[in-house]
């Protein structure tokens, strides 16, 4: 563990080839507080990093899944230390995201082990497995930049699963002199995995969409789709009270009221509603899902008198039947990026038959609720 | 476990070309693939959700599929030819829901 020099030209803050060759300057008021130490190797010094999360890591990952400030959340590439390792200790391959890399060292406590850190361009194990930026080549070219042949004389690499779709293990061997062992999907497993001598039991091998999956993307949804909906909804509120009650919004405005309040519950039933009851709902394509929690929310508003039941206000009825499904079963369908086992090909088929419909029923309420408007009353 | 459309999607598995490596059951998020045995076998394909982890990982090359992910907002970009796919663009990450992390707590 003594010559320090040869490679550590690649090792640190790595952005790119022309780097300086390491940085103390920049290490000195940049220092993430992650890195506590540094430990010296054979391919030069490598920053030792604690497992435990701290408050600030934690309010991060909270602020990641809100979608606020993505991009910035990146740890430089390369290669890191946990625990006391050496030349025997295993590596453990992820991507530069920080929330990947975080929920990767929470659970090495009380390990020795080496992070080999890709550059993912900040994108998750999975999603940069499907473009190939956590792939064959990264893992090539990182194992070569870090040194790790001279740091480690095991030739395994343990490379999380959902990394596959990005990896050839048998090109990586191949490239590299690497084996790779594919790691369990979910971190928590990384202890269980590693004492069985590196096997996964087939549960640690299946993505699961439990409740706290599906609740977890809530969030982004609404966030998401939240802009739009109360557009929509003013749009509505601003053209009924112009139609009706001169500019007046609210008082005599009891139909735009209604319909914005109806626009917004149909959101809430596809962004929150549709993907909590998945399982539970009578239909296999999340728009049909989507549409059914909103049929139930009209029928729950019909109930309650927020759309009206008459022979007068016939159209308005239509158009509030139409519209609210329609929303509710768009903004479902659109819950299909987030989940864990829509292929490409049933997304495909499933808009072939639901996008027309969308498109028509949306198009024929839309209609049907501004002639109620110059209609009614 | 959720199961999405049946007969849709575009894995084919060419036995006699299966070496019996076993990585196609290894990686394989859905358990498509059964485990160690010579030829591998197809369990239940309708649960497969074209990720493309076997086809990349078997040295055989005896899987194909049409890899890609299966998100209506990609779809909808892609067919309006704004920026192909939804999930982990630029976009996404500034908070699009697709493909986003969040998709499972614990996963890496
Ligand atoms: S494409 Fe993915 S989900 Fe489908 S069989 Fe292959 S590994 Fe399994
Ligand atoms: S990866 Fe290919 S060769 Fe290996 S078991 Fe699967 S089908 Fe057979």
């Amino acid at each position: 563990m003594n010559e320090t020099t040869t490679q550590q030209t690649d090792r640190c803050c790595d952005a790119g080839d022309s780097q300086p060759p390491c940085c103390e300057a920049q290490a000195a008021d940049d220092q993430p507080a992650w890195v506590i130490g540094e430990i010296n190797t054979p391919a030069g010094p490598v920053p030792h990093i604690a497992t435990a999360l701290t408050l600030a890591d934690r309010l991060a990952a909270a602020r990641v899944r809100l979608g606020i400030g993505r991009m910035s959340y990146a740890v430089p590439a390369g290669l890191y230390a946990v625990g006391s390792p050496d030349a025997a200790s295993p590596v453990l391959v992820t991507a530069n995201y920080k929330l990947s890399f975080d929920r990767l060292r929470e659970r090495l406590g009380g390990m020795d082990a080496w992070v080999l850190v890709l550059d993912t361009k900040g994108i998750n194990v999975w999603c940069a497995a499907g473009k190939g930026t956590f792939g064959t080549d990264e893992i090539v070219r990182r194992v070569s930049l870090t040194g790790l042949a001279a740091v480690v004389d095991h030739r395994t690499l343990i490379v999380p699963q959902l990394g596959a779709p990005g990896v050839a293990a048998h090109e990586v061997k191949k490239q590299s002199g690497f084996k790779v062992v594919y790691g369990p999907i979910r971190a928590v497993d990384i202890p269980a995995f590693m004492a069985a001598g590196m096997t996964a039991t087939d549960a640690m091998r299946r993505v699961r969409f439990g409740l706290r999956d599906r609740s977890a993307v809530v969030p982004l949804e609404l966030v998401h789709w939240t802009p739009w909906a109360l557009a929509v909804a003013a749009a509505g509120l601003v053209a009924a009270g112009l139609t009706r009650g001169g500019f007046d919004i609210t008082a005599g405005n009891w139909l735009g009221v209604r319909s914005a309040a109806l626009v917004l519950a149909a959101l809430v039933g596809g962004a929150v509603i549709a993907p909590l009851l998945l399982p539970i709902l009578p239909a296999k394509t999340l728009s049909g899902q989507g549409m059914i929690v909103g049929i139930a929310i009209a029928a729950v508003a019909t109930a309650m008198g927020w759309i009206p039941l008459a022979r007068e206000t016939v159209i308005e009825t239509a158009a509030l039947w139409l519209i609210v499904p329609t929303i509710s079963a768009f903004v479902a369908m659109t819950y299909t990026g987030a989940t864990t086992y829509t292929s490409l090909s049933g997304v495909r088929r499933e808009m072939r038959l639901a996008v027309p419909i969308q498109i028509a029923a949306g198009a024929a309420g839309l209609v049907l609720w501004t002639v109620g408007l110059f209609l009614g009353r | 476990m959720l199961k999405y459309l049946s007969n849709v999607t575009t894995l084919h598995y060419d036995a006699d070309k299966c070496v019996g490596c076993g990585r196609c059951a290894e990686v394989c998020p859905h358990g498509v693939f059964a485990g160690h045995q010579r030829p591998a076998a197809i369990t239940d394909r309708d649960r497969c959700m074209e990720c493309g982890a076997c086809m990349r990982n078997c040295p055989a090359e005896a899987i194909t599929v049409r890899a890609g992910v299966g998100c209506a907002v990609g779809v909808i970009y892609g067919a309006l030819g704004i920026g192909g796919d939804c999930c982990c663009s630029a976009d996404s990450s500034a908070g699009d829901s697709c493909c986003s992390d969040a998709e499972s707590p614990d996963a890496q």
